[in-house]
């Protein structure tokens, strides 16, 4: 972003996604948030003595499904691995993870910014794998004991891990790709990531590239950051720890290499990271092969039914939406970022009221509007698309002036009821072309000032008869009653 | 012929025939549990109670003609690993004492609805982990051949209790010759089934990648029985094999006319007992006359079995075994003075009160043989030292693997002594771990190349111990196992010795 910064902001991104399955990743168990504690085990994801996994498939084509739409290599062969160490919220002692032969490999996604606040960035995606997530550790401090509380429902959720390469360049740029990352894992259907109910995690790493006088670039040592439970506190992490290792570099010109990589916590109420304890990242995982599990094949024609009924990812459907309803990439770029269910309300209007752009403004400046300032969700919306096309046919045609649309349309969220109910409702009803003709002569009979100077050329005169002709009837439509005026004037030699 | 004397294909025939009831079979071996199990120490649980509510519930469904399984009435011991909802299951450790678990094992499951009658739980080395018995946290078990001797291990409680006519069939789990040894050590017939042919859920593990459940009893047409009840595929365990199981006891009537057996010259290396070594020369000449042909093979990488399993099983028993953390069941460790401090003031610099929970339950919990190979396990997976020993020792795993499949190109089984010695004195071997590991060296192989083996006896020592001979055959042969094994038992009446401690040892 700011040119004039005297080092370039390096970030990578490790991002943990829960997959939208119905059990979890080695038992029948459900993987449904928000259960009672302890309610959704057996033996297996409680790690009981005995106990074996058994991996879910569903699982693993989902995550195969997000590994193809971020254009990941996918590995004909691949296995599962033991990573060791001791955690009460880890039963078995053990996550099963995938340590060298991870499915996926090698893709990419790339995020631009529709108003051009920063270059389209490509970011390489290094690995995505699949693993089991542990149970949640709660410490019960309100009771004073220092006790700690262990909920196992979570334990054994499926998670895909996505690793980028570090090719951000801004906290600006990380938090639009997240954005982006995010929009596309929900078109998939693979995850909800819903960051509070902790289907979505993120992890930075960030260190500063800072050119020098004799045009070595020196790097300061990488930090990982963790903690952030929102993309606003990745981007606020990251302006931060980016702030602080320049204030640090400046200071102590410490490189990386020199110290080791170190960990540290977003306080997000403080608005700091704070250095972790050491032990956490000198730890050794002994990483082994799972020898309960046996290896796991994909075959081109898996893959290939996977693509198949993947859905159009939002990149390509921004194109396609601009090209097929003649809409500005801005436009398209704002439909598509609202989600799949919004894209099809909008095609469906765009459909039946023939005119993508109208279509689009309707979407931008009320349908969205309305569902910002409720918080609502375009599946609840009270309008349909047939009904919204009706109304915005009659606009079109005339019936009523924009602003009369827009109180309709107020109306018809309001109460739920059509266009023409609504319209009865409010007193308003279509002027017809006859009635138009025999109030504008009514006009012109009394305003023979208007006349005259519209006749000089003055047509501008004619708007003094717009607010008169209001007056006489509120649901004239203005633009209609000045053409006519001007129109009768012309007709009156 | 009292009960406690029958073979269990005889006792599944007497009691479908009403020859004898369930109850009275199941009140035989009870009886005879009580008798003598405070000497020999072989089981850790006995169920009377249930036992004998099972026997009366299917000798009552037998007089109302209704179906009853393959194995109605059929006392049957299981060896402590096996989870069982109505028995602990503690694998002999401190660890797990009292530990009842909420689901049976797949075996268990299995035993259960052929209406085997469980008379309780053997005693075996701590986690599996043994050869002698002698790491059980709840005392050694004592050959019934010599009470002064071991009886193997790790499964010596079961090989114990089939030897001294307390259950006609026991069911062991071999990870590096647990069942073999054992059977061998004590005169009985012991087969290890090929990797996946039984389902291990519920078999609490050791070292996933080896280990495998089987039946002991006293002969090899008993353990084909045993074997059409609790081989097959289980979903639930995702190494299990999706293949057919064959019905064994139809199989075995049958000679042994070019039948291929090959002998591995190396395994009369110095350290094989003479006595052992004519023992086996023995069966080889009885296998013979009975119309197999012997044939030298070669298993090249045989002598780097023990270091190799003394790798793979302790770097997989160190994972296994983290779950024993004493946060969720089983021991744990009473606070100490330190506990719930802060972390600086932690009493003998344990780094949080979690830590020296950790350490104090795991230290407390866990015998010393366990611990050694838990330590010798975590060292070789650690960074720095996986690839000079446990990825090393998966390579020569392959490699062992090949050497048998190779061999299986030219003969069908390959013969050979289970252990170097007969039954060893209690505490003989118990203060040199090495010389104990080398009670393992015939049995390994089987569970590296992931084949089948049956151990039988072929002899007895002039002292009156018994020999074991081994028979190991390439994947899914275990027909072929059971067949050579029951044919040579047609031949000889080694299995129908009894130890001179029968009916002698009083509670
Ligand atoms: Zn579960």
């Amino acid at each position: 972003m700011s040119n004039s910064a005297p080092y370039t902001t390096i970030i990578g991104l490790e991002v943990h996604v829960q997959l939208m399955t119905r059990t979890k990743l080695f038992c029948g168990c459900s993987t449904k948030f928000g259960g009672a504690p302890n309610t959704q085990v057996c033996p297996t994801c409680l790690g009981l003595p005995g106990s074996l996994p058994v991996m879910n498939r569903q699982a693993f084509d989902l995550a195969l499904r997000a590994a193809l739409a971020l254009e990941c290599t996918i590995a004909p062969f691949t296995k599962w691995d033991r990573k060791n160490y001791f955690y009460p919220d880890l039963p078995k002692g053990y996550q099963i993870s995938q340590f060298d032969l991870p499915f996926s490999s090698d893709g990419t996604l790339e995020v631009v910014d529709p108003k051009g606040a920063f270059e389209p960035r490509r970011v390489g995606i290094i690995r995505v794998h699949l693993e089991e997530d542990a149970g949640k550790s709660m410490h019960d401090e309100a009771a004073g004991t220092g006790d700690t509380r262990i909920d196992l429902n979570r334990a054994g959720t499926p998670l895909c891990e996505i690793v980028t390469q570090p090719d951000l360049r801004s906290p600006q740029e990380a938090r639009a790709w997240l954005n982006e990352l995010k929009l596309l894992l929900v078109y998939l259907g693979v995850s909800d990531c819903n960051m509070q109910e902790g289907s979505l995690r993120v992890d930075a790493n960030v260190n500063l590239h800072i050119p020098q006088p004799d045009g070595r670039i020196a790097k300061t040592p990488i930090v990982e950051i963790k903690n952030m439970n929102s993309f606003r506190s990745v981007e606020r992490a990251l302006v931060y720890e980016a702030a602080r290792q320049w204030e640090d570099w400046q200071a102590t010109k410490a490189e990386m290499g020199k110290t080791p990589k170190q960990t540290r916590g977003w306080d997000d109420p403080a608005g700091i990271t704070r250095a972790q304890r050491h032990k956490e990242e000198s730890s050794d995982y002994r990483y082994f092969p799972e020898p309960d599990l046996v290896p796991v094949t994909v075959t081109a024609e898996q893959i290939a039914s996977i693509r198949n009924g993947m859905g159009e990812p939002p990149v390509s459907l921004r194109k396609t939406l601009a090209s097929k309803w003649t809409i500005s990439p801005y436009d398209a770029d704002v439909l598509v970022n609202q989600g799949r269910e919004l894209v099809d309300y909008f095609e469906d209007l765009a459909t039946r009221v023939g005119e993508g752009k109208v279509a689009s403004n309707w979407m931008q400046q009320d349908v969205l509007r309305i569902l910002n300032e409720t918080n609502g969700t375009v599946a609840a919306f009270p309008i349909r698309p047939a009904g919204l096309a009706d109304l915005i046919g009659r606009v079109m045609k005339g019936d009523f002036d924009t602003s009369r649309g827009r109180e309709i349309f107020a109306e018809m969220v309001t109460s739920g009821r059509p266009v023409d109910e609504v319209v009865a409702s409010m007193g308003i009803s279509a002027v017809s072309d006859d009635d138009v003709i025999a109030l504008c002569r009514e006009l012109l009979a009394a305003n023979p000032k208007i006349v005259a100077d519209v006749k000089s050329g003055k047509e501008q005169a004619a708007a003094g008869l717009i607010g008169q002709a209001k007056k006489k009837n509120p649901n004239v439509n203005p633009g209609k009653v000045r053409a006519t005026c001007i129109d009768l004037i012309r007709g009156m030699d | 012929m009292q009960p406690i004397e029958m073979s269990a294909v005889d006792l599944v025939a007497a009691l479908r025939q009403g020859d004898i009831t369930a109850v009275q079979c199941t009140t035989a071996f009870l009886d005879r549990i009580e008798a003598t199990n405070g000497t020999i120490n072989a089981f850790l649980a006995v169920d009377r109670d249930g036992a004998l509510t099972r026997a009366a519930d299917i000798d009552a469904r037998r007089k109302a003609g209704k179906p009853l399984g393959a194995l109605a009435g059929l006392p049957v011991a299981l060896k402590d690993v096996l989870c069982t909802t109505d028995m602990p299951t503690t694998c002999a450790s401190k660890m797990l004492q009292g530990f009842r678990p909420p689901y049976d094992a797949d075996v268990v499951a299995r035993l259960r609805n052929a209406d085997a009658v469980f008379v309780g739980k053997t005693n075996m080395d701590e986690f599996a982990m043994g050869g002698s018995n002698e790491n059980s946290a709840f005392g050694p078990v004592r050959n019934p051949w010599d009470l002064s001797r071991a009886p193997g291990g790790s499964s010596g409680g079961s090989a114990a209790c089939v030897a001294g006519d307390m259950a006609p069939v026991a069911i062991g789990s071999d990870t590096g010759g647990s069942i073999r040894q054992p059977a061998g050590l004590c005169g009985i017939t012991g087969l290890k089934p090929t990797y996946g042919r039984v389902s291990r859920r519920g078999l609490v593990a050791f070292a996933s990648s080896l280990d495998q459940i089987g039946p002991m009893a006293r002969s090899a047409a008993d353990c084909a029985l045993i074997m059409e009840t609790i081989a097959g595929h289980d979903p639930g365990d995702s190494t299990s094999l999706a293949v057919d199981v064959p019905r064994y006891t139809d199989l075995l009537d049958k000679p042994l006319a070019g039948v291929r057996i090959g002998r591995v010259p190396e395994h009369y290396a110095e350290g094989l007992d003479p006595e052992v070594a004519k023992g086996v020369d023995e069966a080889f000449a009885v296998l013979k006359a009975a119309g197999a042909t012997v044939h030298d093979v070669k298993l090249p990488h045989a002598k780097y079995g023990i270091p190799t399993y003394y790798l793979i099983a302790p770097c997989e028993a160190s994972s296994n075994l983290a779950r024993y953390d004493g946060a969720h069941y089983g021991h744990r460790a009473e606070p100490g003075k330190g506990h719930r401090a802060e972390p600086s003031q932690q009493a003998d610099g344990f780094e949080s009160p979690l830590v020296e929970m950790y350490c104090r339950s795991r230290a407390e919990g866990f015998g010393p043989e366990v611990k050694r190979r838990i330590m010798l396990g975590t060292y070789a997976l650690s960074a720095g030292y996986y690839d000079a020993y446990y990825a090393k020792a998966l390579r020569v795993r392959r490699l062992i693997r090949q050497d048998y499949l190779d061999a299986f190109q030219s003969v069908d089984l390959i013969g050979g002594p289970v252990s170097a010695t007969p039954a060893f004195k209690l505490g003989e071997k118990t203060d040199d771990p090495l010389a104990m590991y080398l009670v393992d060296l015939y049995t390994v192989g089987t569970n590296l190349a992931g084949v089948g083996g049956i151990s039988f006896p072929c002899g007895f020592t002039k002292s009156g111990l018994p020999i074991g001979f081994q028979l190991q055959a390439p994947p899914l042969a275990e027909p072929l196992l059971l067949q050579a094994a029951d044919r040579f038992q047609r031949l000889t009446d080694w299995h129908r010795r009894r130890p001179k401690t029968t009916g002698e040892v009083k509670a």
